[in-house]
């Protein structure tokens, strides 16, 4: 009597709490349905609309999507010399602005994080990320000032008699880097913050010098941060195709194809989208050897 | 060995890829030859209006005082219909297109290579041109056109038309260039700093510059070029990538361009003359010898508008006297309405842009979609149709 009555006055949430206590996968799962599901549906269903719709065609006089199968534009991709060529100069972009990117920022961060007075560096890193606090096309456009004839590259250049590069593939790669420096800088930053001060004094203690000691105990530590902070750089590169229009002269690389089509052939577009994405997946890969993704 | 399963699917993915780069390569378009547009109707009498219109046009079409103070067509409209106007600038006509099939706009203004295809693929509405109180004042020659019209029907209200101009550094060009041979032959002379407009149908300005300089190509019209013809444009375009400093669809890249001096000759629109003059720089615009290509733009209703009554009012407005006046002075272009002419600010302004004179605009190729049939009349060759334009554009940027 005592404990029916006991049962039947418990509130049912209290009934649902102590179900799910005694049940941890039921706990799990539910905890991790809608999530899962977010990334099922709304990523990896795009992506998977996206190769679909590749293998569509389009009306030539209406330009609409016809859902007609077709490998067509695969064909395309892969026979066109100049599809070829966009998509291996946008690979280079990309690997260009991520060696500059790291060869600018390790010397960056080890001064914010080794050399600079512990007290000043949060405010170092602070320094750091404001341009990211800065809109993306404010500071593509002031890189197209700087740029342009007659701007401050010019002017800076002109008394060693030299000419900015003026707006073209090479502006391209110094506008993307300086937009995804930060990206680099921070995962290095907190490698070598971490480093312990005791290996470079022991490096220092065997004998080693200044260029031994970053051979031997630095680069090997910090190399994971620094594919770390490739991902970023190289997967923003390889997907950027508002700078290169702002400051890229004439210069096409994957994205502006893929926009200049999606007006008029959206399934082209979506064959020529498939292809960073492969090459991403395949750089990740590459990086996860090295371990960056567990120092993300 | 964790990799495996993930190295597995990626190499499937590349096989995968691999073979269908080997499929078929038929050609999928069943490439239709009539022109049938879907049947709709278009609206019997106007209703009461919707508080807002959403609109396409092009730059300097539709005014609000935000870009200069003194040029606002938009605020007595919104006044006298309480029809609050949303704009969106398109670069180009393949823009347009696409953003008409958002369906989220009520009205366009489209150029002829946008205003077929808009018809063929029925997001452009036939327009009751009883409803539009100054359509009774167009031009005729803008009346029922091919590009605007089928079987009679007319599917959009004319604004205005124009051609496209050669744009010079007055500092930087000398001698000031009479020809196209400018940004072709002769590029070389500024290497670096041509620039051209950005997208496929100025393939058809190459064209345009053959059948001058090359008469045995027998190019007649630059919008219906044969295998042999478009090839030669194709090439006149490659080589005219190497002098080429940028391409410019965002008419704000082009000005900024001019003004710094990266770009010292090119293609442009009297708009953009105008404003890159307004800001200091040493330009003249005009059109060559060679002619010109052009456009003649119509106000179209999309067939899922949400606003059509204040879309019908808009397209009254934009062509009545004082407006249409007001806006082909600013654009640079001729009015579409006869009556207009008396309220120009410069009151020779229609003579100088041909307002009135048809016999002018035969020679301004307006822009056109090519298609399959030539549109010239030949029927013994078949033109290469705007897909393969796109394509060749993609190709010619390299």
């Amino acid at each position: 009597m005592t404990t029916t009555a006991q049962a039947a006055g418990r509130s049912p949430v209290r009934r649902l709490a102590g179900t799910l206590h005694r049940r941890p996968r039921l706990r799990l799962s539910l905890l991790l349905t809608a999530p899962l599901l977010w990334l099922a549906v709304l990523y990896l269903g795009s992506l998977a609309v996206l190769f679909v719709s590749a293998f569509w065609t389009t009306d030539s006089f209406t330009s609409e999507v016809v859902k007609v199968w077709s490998t067509d534009n695969f064909h395309q991709l892969f026979t066109l010399p100049v599809y070829r060529q966009v998509i291996l100069r946008s690979i280079g972009v990309a690997l260009a602005v991520t060696v500059l990117c790291a060869a600018i920022a390790f010397p960056i961060a080890f001064y914010t994080a080794r050399i600079a007075r512990p007290e000043r560096r949060p405010l170092l890193v602070v320094a750091i990320l404001t341009p990211l606090w800065a809109s993306y096309l404010v500071k593509v456009y002031a890189w197209r000032l700087i740029l342009s004839q007659g701007g401050l590259a010019d002017w800076v250049l002109k008394p060693l008699g030299l000419s900015g590069p003026g707006y073209g593939l090479v502006a391209a790669i110094i506008a993307l880097t300086y937009l995804w420096l930060p990206y680099m800088i921070l995962p290095i930053h907190a490698a070598l913050e971490q480093l312990p001060a005791n290996l470079l004094d022991a490096s220092a203690d065997l004998g080693a010098g200044a260029a031994r000691t970053f051979r031997s105990v630095v680069l090997p530590m910090v190399l994971p941060s620094v594919a770390a902070g490739s991902v970023f750089t190289f997967s923003l590169s390889l997907g950027d195709y508002i700078t290169v229009q702002i400051v890229g002269g004439k210069t096409q690389l994957i994205g502006n194809v893929v926009y200049s089509n999606i007006e008029l052939n959206l399934p082209m577009a979506a064959a020529l989208g498939t292809v960073p994405v492969v090459v991403i997946v395949v750089y990740l890969l590459a990086m996860r050897r090295t371990g960056a993704l567990s120092s993300l | 060995m964790r990799l495996t399963p993930t190295l597995k699917a990626a190499a499937a993915v590349a096989v995968l890829l691999a073979a269908t780069a080997c499929g078929s390569s038929g050609s999928g378009s069943s490439a239709s030859t009539g022109f049938n547009p879907p049947d709709l109707k278009a609206q019997s009498k106007l209703g009461k209006t919707e508080g807002q219109v959403n609109l396409i046009a092009w730059a300097g079409y539709v005014e609000d005082g935000s870009n200069d103070p003194k040029v606002d067509w938009v605020g007595d409209f919104e006044k006298q219909t309480g029809c609050q106007v949303n704009s969106k600038v398109a670069a180009s006509s393949d823009e347009m297109v696409k953003l008409m099939k958002t369906g989220q706009y009520d009205a366009v203004s489209a150029s002829g290579d946008a205003s077929l295809r808009l018809i063929a693929s029925g997001d452009a509405a036939p327009v009751n041109t009883g409803l539009v109180p100054n359509y009774k004042d167009v031009f005729s020659g803008l009346k029922k056109g091919a590009w605007n019209s089928v079987d009679g029907q007319m599917y959009g209200i004319p604004h205005g038309r124009g051609a496209n101009l050669l744009m010079y550094n007055t500092q930087k060009v000398t001698p000031a260039p009479t020809s196209w041979s400018a940004v072709f032959d002769d590029a070389s002379a500024n290497k670096g700093h041509v620039t051209a407009y950005d997208s496929p149908i100025y393939i058809a300005d190459a064209a345009l510059y053959l059948k001058a300089a090359r008469p045995e190509l027998k190019i007649k019209d630059p919008y219906a070029l044969d295998q042999k013809q478009f090839d030669a444009a194709v090439a006149l375009l490659k080589k005219q990538n190497a002098n080429v400093g940028e391409y410019w669809s965002d008419y704000l890249k082009e000005i900024s361009a001019f003004k710094s001096g990266d770009s010292v000759v090119g293609t442009t629109w009297q708009v953009i003359a105008n404003l890159t003059a307004d800001e200091g720089a040493k330009v003249k615009a005009f059109v060559p010898e060679e002619g010109s290509t052009g456009w003649s733009d119509t106000w179209m209703i999309s067939a899922k508008a949400k606003h059509p009554n204040c879309a019908y009012k808009w397209m009254d407005w934009i062509i009545s006297p004082k407006v249409n006046a007001q806006v082909a002075e600013y654009f640079g272009e001729a009015p579409a309405n006869a009556q207009a002419c008396q309220y120009t600010s410069d009151k020779s302004f229609c003579d100088t842009f041909h307002a009135a004179d048809e016999s002018y605009w035969k020679n301004i190729a307006f822009w056109n979609t090519p298609i399959e049939q030539c549109l010239d009349g030949r029927t013994d060759v078949k033109c290469v149709p705007y897909a393969k334009w796109v394509q060749a554009w993609t190709e010619i940027k390299g």
